[in-house]
């Protein structure tokens, strides 16, 4: 039962605050962050008790829901969910306390931040393709009143922007999952059954159009060059926390449903697509990293940082899945690198975009010109801040560079010159993170800054829970890849 | 005795006399007992369906009444409708002079389509249509001294009266061909000798004559004028009623029609044009009624997909029964919300609902989001086994235009959803009081529940076919 109470306990949360119209706002803040906390030790539980040598699914739940339909409601984890998973609930529980202007409706907020938190965490915890979506599709709706309601600049734009766009994606997702479903035998939405069947191998062109459908979807979700345009709106225009959430949690769907669905349910497909998805994630890492660097507004450059990382992931994946056998040391590697970079990034992201709220919160102004020389004025921000663009651009000894690493010599084993090209990603992500810690620490300090209050006790610690995490994964990455490999195992490996 | 097996329908019309006498002689101020009488009423005819759930699908009457499992589902569905639009009636009728026959008219257009869902006869099916649209126009109309009713009323007679005709003309076609009436006869007749020639305009014909009852393009435009402009509680009961039983009419017809016709082709280019043309007519709707009313329109040609696919999908049927009990009872939430505040039509007059009503507003947001096809929310439901038998049946690339036209949808229902939350200043006004509040409540509820509970919904709308004789 500890899944479905993981998912349970944030949703009643959420009711809780919902039905009680008098809620004091002290008292949202606190029952929502000590709701949250609840998935979080359930999962390091799960965590714990999760057997590295064992099984690909654990820790299996199963109800019937409708099984006219062939849909349950089935829950499980295997390595890279479980690994997600733990990361989101860390960012949710991280968010909830970030301190952040309700404009006095702290108990509406607080709901919505609870209701996503299920619905996020469902997506990775679900073992029925039908279930997935459902909750694929909830976080859309939370998403969409975090940003509409409690954003800054545009927000309805933005969050209308957001939900067309990526509701487009769901729904080829769904058309496709119906492919999928209508060609296994017997017809069920169960994700262990569909793996085992493979229910579209050698079915020629409805495979391949089955298999257009999903990239399309997740290409979305990721998102991908050129279906982003989405993304720096939705998240310049969020508030700090949610974007957080979005670019921690909501972008891993993406990635997550590509390794968990086409990856593992259509081997053969994907292994003949893969290397358009390769050259695909290759542009998206180029073209995020040299957007990123053109970007004057601090969340809109951290924003294309993010398809850029996404499209290491992707680039991972697309390695890992580029043959059914032979060069399955590279293989995994890649594939262990790219569930990496999606923790990593989740981390570091989030705890990105939770400065930039910071900075918000004290300046009320994203530009980068705005601020300098604030290294003096405020030494924990420019610390923290130093400490989490290093880790993005990749510094040895943090997350990202662990997942990097494992990416491209994985890669290199698979497609060299792609790996090579890829690589000058790094060197702009680089440039670009330094130079906004330039223009944003170093200088002349601007008179209007000479108040500029330093983190908040709450602020720092979160942020120091996720960078310090960030630094455990770069020193000692063991812990999380053992867990990593009792999937890849299976996946690539094929035992 | 095959009288027993007209007990819902003789349930109804005794009902509906009884109503018309009492009216008359009762007091303006005690009419309110008619609409408990028509509650009554209503709920009777269910039980008298109910009884009879697990029979086997046969028809009756010499083979001109079908008892089939569609049949039962369908009544059901309007029988609920109807109740919840009678529950909203009461307050709002009140202050009518003819308040009581009011019951009685909505008891007859129940009638009518009940016609239409069990007819296995063309001149049974057009006596079906008339009846369910004479009673329809008498509704609209209903408040003879409000112009905009007025012209709805005007528009909707004039739109049905050439539907109708043409309809007729199409029954005269095939009869002049095969010289039958019945389904059976028609059927075999058909197959026998397919005269393309005859047989395909009659069948357009047809297809525009039920269209307009169901809401579908060429013979739409009436949808939004009644949803605007009809009494708020009939624009629910006539949106939900004629568009159930017209779906069912339609796809019993389609199994007269021989394989040689392209009716798939016929049928399917009128699903999309239906779904496209009122998507795009909502966009830009700030007239949260007719906004209604043209999704109305939309959801029109997503249930004709199941229509296309039905015979070559196992589940067709069960898509179509489960995709209009969704758009019934999210419908029907919808409308409660709206005559629970009294009727009003101007998007601007619902900003910052939210705010001051939230209940109302969650029951009209989740309307909308089921309608769109939210998971889990029973709109959902009902549109993926839409999609799936579309799929199946091999009409991929309607299922794609579909997805499409949803996510046009999403514009103009998050149109109205950011209207109730994002914005301030709502203007507070008086609602209709607790029986209205409570049928919007259960109809925003069953949104929900049935969604979770969609195996049994499944379930029912899965045992057994269409009969045509």
């Amino acid at each position: 039962m500890i899944l479905t109470t993981t998912l349970a306990v944030p949703l009643i949360g959420a009711l809780v605050l919902a039905l009680w119209p008098g809620c004091p706002d002290t008292f949202a803040r606190r029952w929502a962050m000590a709701v949250s906390v609840v998935p979080l030790v359930l999962l390091v539980v799960a965590w714990a008790r999760f057997d590295t040598g064992g099984a690909m699914f654990q820790l299996v739940e199963e109800a019937t829901w409708v099984p006219s339909l062939g849909m349950g409601f089935r829950l499980g984890l295997d390595g890279i969910a479980l690994a997600i998973a733990a990361m989101s609930a860390l960012i949710f529980t991280g968010a909830i306390a970030y301190p952040v202007d309700t404009r006095g409706a702290a108990r509406q907020y607080y709901a919505w931040m609870l209701f996503l938190e299920t619905a996020s965490l469902g997506v990775f915890l679900a073992l029925d393709l039908l279930l997935f979506y459902v909750f694929f599709d909830l976080t859309l709706v939370g998403m969409y009143f975090l940003i509409g309601r409690w954003g800054h600049g545009k927000p309805q734009y933005a969050a209308l922007k957001f939900f067309l766009y990526t509701l487009l994606g769901s729904l080829f997702l769904l058309l496709a999952i119906l492919g999928l479903y209508l060609s296994a035998d017997p017809l069920t939405f169960d994700m262990r059954a569909l793996i085992r069947q493979q229910p579209l191998a050698g079915a020629g062109a409805f495979a391949g159009v089955v298999m257009a459908a999903f990239l399309l979807g997740f290409a979305i979700k990721t998102p991908l060059m050129p279906f982003h345009t989405w993304l720096p709106r939705a998240h310049v225009d969020a508030p700090a926390p949610a974007s957080a959430i979005l670019a921690g949690v909501l972008l891993k769907m993406g990635t997550y449903g590509l390794i968990r669905i086409p990856y593992s349910m259509m081997r053969e497909t994907f292994a003949a697509w893969a290397l358009p998805l390769a050259v695909l994630a290759v542009v998206s890492i180029l073209y995020g990293a040299l957007v990123a660097l053109g970007q004057k507004d601090m969340k809109r450059r951290i924003a294309y940082t993010s398809v850029n990382h996404m499209g290491y992931a992707v680039l991972g994946i697309a390695a890992a899945g580029a043959m059914l056998g032979g060069s399955e040391a590279a293989r995994s590697m890649a594939m262990a690198g790219a569930t990496v970079e999606m923790v990593a990034h989740g981390l570091i992201t989030g705890a990105l975009f939770l400065i930039a709220g910071s900075f918000w919160q004290r300046g009320e102004t994203y530009e980068l010109a705005d601020y300098g020389g604030l290294s003096g004025q405020t030494p924990k921000l420019a610390g923290v801040t130093t400490l989490a663009a290093f880790a993005s651009l990749g510094l040895p000894g943090l997350a990202g560079f662990v997942a990097e690493f494992h990416i491209f010599v994985g890669t290199f084993g698979v497609y060299p010159w792609l790996a090579a090209i890829a690589l000058l990603g790094i060197l702009i992500t680089a440039a670009l993170f330094l130079r906004m810690l330039q223009s944003l620490f170093f200088g002349q300090l601007p008179e209007r800054w000479k108040t500029m209050p330093d983190l908040s006790a709450v602020e720092l610690s979160v942020l120091s829970v996720l960078l310090l995490l960030v630094v455990i994964i770069g020193v000692y990455p063991a812990e999380l890849l053992d867990v990593i490999a009792t999937s890849t195992r299976a996946m690539v490996e094929g035992n | 005795m095959p009288v027993a097996d007209l007990l819902p329908e003789l349930i109804l019309l005794v009902g509906a006399a009884v109503i018309v006498i009492l009216a008359s002689f009762l007091p303006h101020r005690l009419h309110n007992v008619c609409a408990a009488l028509a509650m009554a009423v209503l709920a009777g005819a269910g039980i008298a369906i109910m009884t009879r759930w697990g029979d086997p699908a046969q028809t009756t009457f010499s083979g001109t009444w079908a008892l089939d499992v569609a049949a039962r589902f369908a009544k059901g569905l309007i029988l609920v409708s109807a109740l919840v639009a009678v529950a909203l009636s009461p307050r709002w009728m009140a202050s009518d002079r003819r308040h009581g026959e009011y019951y009685a008219i909505v008891l007859f257009a129940v009638l009518g389509t009940f016609m239409l869902v069990s007819a296995t006869d063309t001149m049974e099916l057009i006596i079906g249509v008339l009846l369910s649209s004479v009673t329809g126009y008498a509704l609209t109309a209903y408040h003879r001294q409000w112009s905009p009713s007025q012209e709805a009323a005007m528009k909707y007679f004039l739109i049905g009266a050439l539907a109708n005709a043409l309809l007729a003309l199409g029954v005269v076609l095939l009869f002049g061909l095969t010289g039958q009436t019945g389904y059976q006869a028609l059927s075999d007749s058909l197959r026998e000798a397919p005269d393309p020639w005859v047989v395909l305009p009659a069948l357009v014909l047809l297809l525009i004559g039920l269209g307009f009852k169901l809401g579908a393009a060429p013979a739409h435009m009436w949808m939004p004028d009644v949803a605007q402009a009809a009494p708020a509680p009939v624009a629910a009961l006539m949106t939900v009623i004629t568009k159930v039983g017209a779906a069912i009419a339609l796809a019993r017809l389609t199994l007269l029609i021989p394989d040689a016709i392209p009716w798939r082709w016929l049928i399917a280019v009128m699903a999309l044009v239906t779904m496209t043309w009122g998507n795009l007519a909502a966009l830009w709707q700030t007239n949260l009624r007719r906004l209604l009313g043209w999704s109305a329109v939309s959801q029109s040609g997503y249930a004709l997909m199941a229509i296309v696919v039905l015979g070559l999908a196992t589940k067709a049927l069960a898509a179509l029964l489960v995709f209009l009990a969704g758009y019934a009872v999210a419908n029907l939430a919808a409308f409660s919300a709206v005559t629970y505040l009294r009727g009003r039509t101007d998007l601007e007059d619902y900003r910052g609902l939210a705010h001051t009503r939230p209940w109302t507003a969650a029951v009209i947001i989740v309307a909308l989001l089921s309608f769109l096809g939210l998971p889990p929310l029973v709109g959902f439901f009902g549109k993926l086994l839409l999609f799936e038998t579309t799929i199946a049946g091999g009409f991929t690339w309607l299922a794609v235009a579909a997805v499409i036209n949803t996510v046009l949808s999403l514009f103009y229902y998050l149109r109205v959803a950011s209207r109730l939350v994002f914005s301030g200043a709502y203007r507070q006004a008086a609602d209709l009081g607790w029986q209205a509040g409570t049928a919007m409540a259960v109809a925003g509820a069953a949104v929900l529940v049935l969604g979770l509970a969609v195996n049994g919904l499944i379930a029912l709308a899965s045992h057994g076919g269409l009969v045509t004789f």
